[in-house]
């Protein structure tokens, strides 16, 4: 399979033998100074909880227990399945995929829009998505979170033109974490699809045009199996941080629900002080993401190997 | 305010040109961040040539989960709330000193000498005070505002309207006093209580909120919100028409405390620093810069007139407010689950 | 070059345009709002120049300033170094044939994006005190340096994925070296994906604030921990004033580089 690879897809042998030096560093430093620690937590969601925070070194299985069984309030009812945590995971997926949906169908016309002018205006609108964000998120969601209010200036202008007779509800409801989501992480989606469509062979799909396709079959069937790439690189981007965000959940969703990233929050530095549990939260989310991860990375491979 | 400012100003710079401002070593401080009149380490440092580095945390349990997970010996002082005193020390977290060796010790107002977090403060000197319960939209809200009924089971034109404060200690101990049972109860009728009540009056909530908690009284977003006593009187300040609820049922007291912390490398100097701190004027710039309510003796001739008129620095003498306890580990875990019914 | 018809696809103008409006809207509310004489940001109460004046010259002036660049400096020197290893990696991925381990590499570079932010700052706090390392300039950028590595690592071996090695092969063929194949061939290729990788760690150590607030030590604030600390008594608009004068410093720079850019040759595409 992945043996007979040909350069199919930008793989290639051409530095065969040189793949674990070329990894080294990464891996040094990813794996000193983060799985190392990553796996402290790991062993950690195996062991008892101390009050008010830490752990003591006897196993336990205890924070799983919390995690898939109900006991009631005081832990002594016959255990039932316990579905909160499974709903919380569920709704974050929901939650991070819708984002990841409207970064795309906003983020690749507009890469494919930067990626198809001029160079030196290319490198000038690559500059202008990204500026914003050197402003700090915190003060980006306040002032999103001010324009989104029932008395904000977006339902004014909306009540203006006469497009609505009265506010449209979004504060403290899920679409304006939808909103928040989509705004702090827009460009982790746009740039990884620049950096595949600036494709210096247009000229291929130039061909295409020339033989009387239309532009949006050249589209559909040139394009977009070029710039595919960049596409799953942006649509991890923008998921995987969506998954733990806690600022557009807390700040423009009211905090009524609990996501994945304020539950684990609450067990480290809120007054449950559970680490056990919040470790235990941690690992099963990485874990369900890390099988999708390296799914991915392999069916890619094999692809490549088919090809 | 800006006298205050300005003579503290002209203080340091006096105490600057004298001389003898040399490197006498550091003090290391763990504050909650823009918690300290920055004027006043210039002048600790004019005075004594102690210079104050500070690292900041943005909650108690924050702090206490980095000095466990290895920070502590690195911090001489930090400012923890009253419950989380307790906390410390029974983590052993806390190093303590004899009354007598701070100089200034005997401006401490009489009352906030025997809390108890600290009998007799042998590890904690006062910082700030100031209560939790909630404020009121006056424009829009013309009722009574003396009763927790209006936050855990508000009539009809507060539903949808209240913001709640996203912190599980406070919301925990205010419904207690609203049921009229003690905090940290073991009794498990009165917990099965708590837990229904919660889980009822969490559909009349608009939000959880605790840093936002100022603001969306301001923008009018909603009607009631839990805060604290500071952010009600700023959002006064900010224009809103808001008056501070003193419930009869009873509201939460905090302190944050200045802890001398165990390994604390420069103990000494920590404690020329809590010492300075005492002093009235000091204490005063304090009170003025954050906008809570003071703990020293003679600090009234220093305060701005708007804080100390503030109807939120002054609780009512008859009707003091209550500490949140903190629980024994068998109560708290069932406070972790009442909680996470609640933000399920 | 011939312009293409696929250059201008329906719609795409006016969606970028959209984007652009969304990303822009939030920012001109916070450079209107720090002029508000009010230190709340939904009443506007008049006009005042306060703020600023409080940047350059307020007591704390001097705090935000050693921030900010504190903030610049692990940002621009972290995602420098994580696109470094990041380009390694892609290069080691994608065109070194297949080896042990190669879909697993794939899993722990993608480590950083998926745990938790608490809890990397948790268990990086106490693995740096088990090291004896205590909070400095140092934790902080070996910190932000792991959680860039993906951020950086996805745009460049996207855009990998898309050249294939033909070009290079052919150099090596014509007898250059593999140096010089990846020197003028494949990096030059590869610059939008660099640029990329680069601007997105860069706008992601800028942001954090949990994990910095975590393994900084004593008496280093980065422009992050200095804004979410002031929870006791709020943010105030000296935040919102410094942070309209960074974005208008960058836009500057912005339009400046493209305006020379403009003048100058177009010697490189990127």
């Amino acid at each position: 399979m992945a043996g007979d690879m040909q350069s199919a897809r930008g793989t290639s042998r051409l530095y065969q033998g040189k793949g674990p030096w070329l990894l080294l560093p990464a891996w040094a430093v990813i794996g000193i100074f983060l799985l190392l620690p990553v796996c402290l937590i790991v062993v950690y969601s195996f062991l008892t909880k101390e009050f008010h925070g830490g752990v003591i070194p006897e196993p336990s299985l205890a924070a799983y227990d919390q995690f898939f069984f109900d006991r009631g309030i005081f832990g002594d009812d016959p255990p039932r399945i316990e579905w909160n945590y499974i709903e919380i995971y569920l709704l974050s997926f929901l939650q991070a995929g819708l984002a990841t949906l409207f970064c795309l169908v906003i983020g690749l016309p507009s890469a494919w829009y930067i990626a198809t002018r001029p160079i030196r205006l290319r490198q000038m609108l690559i500059l202008v998505i990204t500026v914003p964000y050197w402003v700090n998120l915190l003060i980006r969601t306040i002032s999103l979170k001010f324009l989104i209010r029932d008395e904000g200036p977006m339902n004014a202008f909306l009540q203006w033109t006469g497009l609505l007779d009265h506010p449209l509800h979004l504060v403290n409801t899920s679409y304006a974490v939808q909103l928040g989501l989509f705004y702090s992480y827009l460009p982790f989606m746009v740039l990884p699809i620049f950096a595949s469509a600036e494709r210096f062979d247009i000229a291929l799909s130039e061909a295409s045009a020339d033989l009387y396709s239309t532009k949006w079959q050249t589209f559909r069937l040139i394009t977009l199996p070029t710039i595919w790439p960049g596409v799953v690189a942006g649509s991890i981007l923008v998921f995987v941080p969506s998954l733990g965000a806690f600022l557009a959940p807390n700040l423009l969703g009211g905090a009524k629900t609990y996501m994945i990233g304020s539950l684990i929050d609450e067990q480290f530095k809120g007054a449950a002080g559970n680490w056990p549990f919040g470790a235990a939260a941690a690992t099963i989310l990485m874990s369900v993401v890390l099988v999708v991860l390296i799914l991915n990375a392999r069916s890619q491979i094999k692809l490549k190997g088919a090809g | 305010m800006k006298q205050t400012r300005i003579s503290l100003l002209a203080l340091g710079i006096v105490a600057l040109s004298g001389g003898g401002a040399l490197a006498e070593g550091d003090v290391a401080l763990y504050n909650w961040g823009e918690y300290i009149e920055p004027e006043i380490l210039i002048r600790f440092e004019a005075e004594t040539g102690i210079h104050v580095t500070m690292d900041t945390y943005d909650s108690n349990e924050a702090m206490l989960a980095s000095l466990k997970a290895g920070k502590l010996g690195q911090y001489d002082l930090a400012i923890p709330g009253d419950y989380m005193v307790d906390i410390m020390r029974n983590e052993g977290m806390l190093d303590t000193f004899e009354p007598s060796d701070l100089t200034n010790f005997g401006n401490i107002l009489p009352q906030y000498i025997d809390v108890p977090f600290d009998p007799g403060r042998h590890s904690t000197i006062p910082y700030l005070t100031g209560t939790t319960s909630f404020a009121v939209d006056r424009n829009k809200f013309k009722g009574d505002i003396n009763s927790l009924a209006l936050l855990f089971n508000p009539p009809e034109e507060l539903k949808g309207k209240i913001n709640v404060l996203d912190a599980q200690n406070d919301v925990l101990a205010l419904a207690s006093m609203y049921l009229g049972i003690p905090q940290c109860t073991s009794d498990r009728d009165q917990l099965r209580a708590l837990n229904d009540m919660l889980q009822n009056a969490k559909k009349d909530w608009a939000s959880f909120g605790s840093d936002n908690s100022r603001e969306v009284l301001v923008s009018g977003d909603v009607t009631l919100s839990m805060t604290w006593s500071g952010y009600s009187a700023r959002a006064r300040d900010e224009g809103a028409n808001v008056e501070w609820a003193y419930p009869k049922e009873g509201y939460i007291m905090w302190m944050d405390n200045v802890v001398l912390l165990k390994d604390a490398p420069n103990r000494e100097n920590a404690l020329k620093f809590m010492n300075f701190l005492l002093e009235p004027e000091i204490g005063a710039a304090n009170t003025n810069y954050a906008k809570y309510a003071p703990v020293l003796k003679g600090e009234k001739p220093f305060l701005d007139e708007k804080i100390a008129n503030a109807p939120e620095s002054n609780p009512p003498a008859d009707h003091p407010g209550t500490f949140v306890q903190s629980c024994s580990e068998e109560v708290q875990v069932v406070y972790d689950k009442i909680w996470a019914n609640l933000k399920k | 070059m011939r312009r293409s018809g696929l250059r201008d696809m329906p719609g795409f103008a006016q969606i970028f345009g959209l984007c652009v409006f969304l990303l822009y809207t939030p920012l001109i509310v916070i450079a209107v709002y720090s002029f508000n004489a009010s230190s709340s940001i939904t009443i506007w109460s008049g006009f005042t120049l306060d703020w600023y004046k409080e940047v350059f010259t307020g007591i704390d002036s001097q705090k935000y300033r050693d921030a900010a660049v504190n903030s610049l400096l692990v940002a621009v020197i972290a995602s420098a170094l994580s696109t470094v290893m990041a380009l390694a990696a892609a290069v080691g991925m994608l065109r070194a044939g297949s080896f042990r381990g190669r879909s697993i590499s794939f899993g722990l570079i993608g480590l950083p994006l998926l745990v938790p932010e608490i809890v990397t700052a948790v268990a990086s706090l106490i693995f740096f005190s088990f090291l004896g390392l205590s909070g400095s300039f140092l934790t902080v950028l070996i910190a932000h340096t792991v959680f860039c590595i993906p951020f950086a690592y996805l745009p460049i071996s996207a855009r990998m994925q898309d050249i294939p090695d033909l070009y290079e092969t052919a150099a090596t063929d014509l007898y250059a070296t593999k140096w010089q194949a990846f020197r003028l061939i494949l990096l030059p290729m590869l610059l939008p994906g660099i640029v990329s990788g680069y601007l997105l760690s860069f706008i992601v150590s800028l942001d954090d604030f949990l994990i910095t607030n975590f393994v900084k030590g004593n008496g280093f604030e980065t422009l992050p921990t200095v804004i979410f600390g002031a929870v006791r008594t709020g943010i105030r608009p000296n935040i919102m004033a410094m942070s309209s004068l960074l974005l208008l410093i960058s836009i500057v720079l912005v339009l400046l580089s493209y305006l020379i850019g403009r003048q100058g040759r177009e010697k490189f595409r990127i």
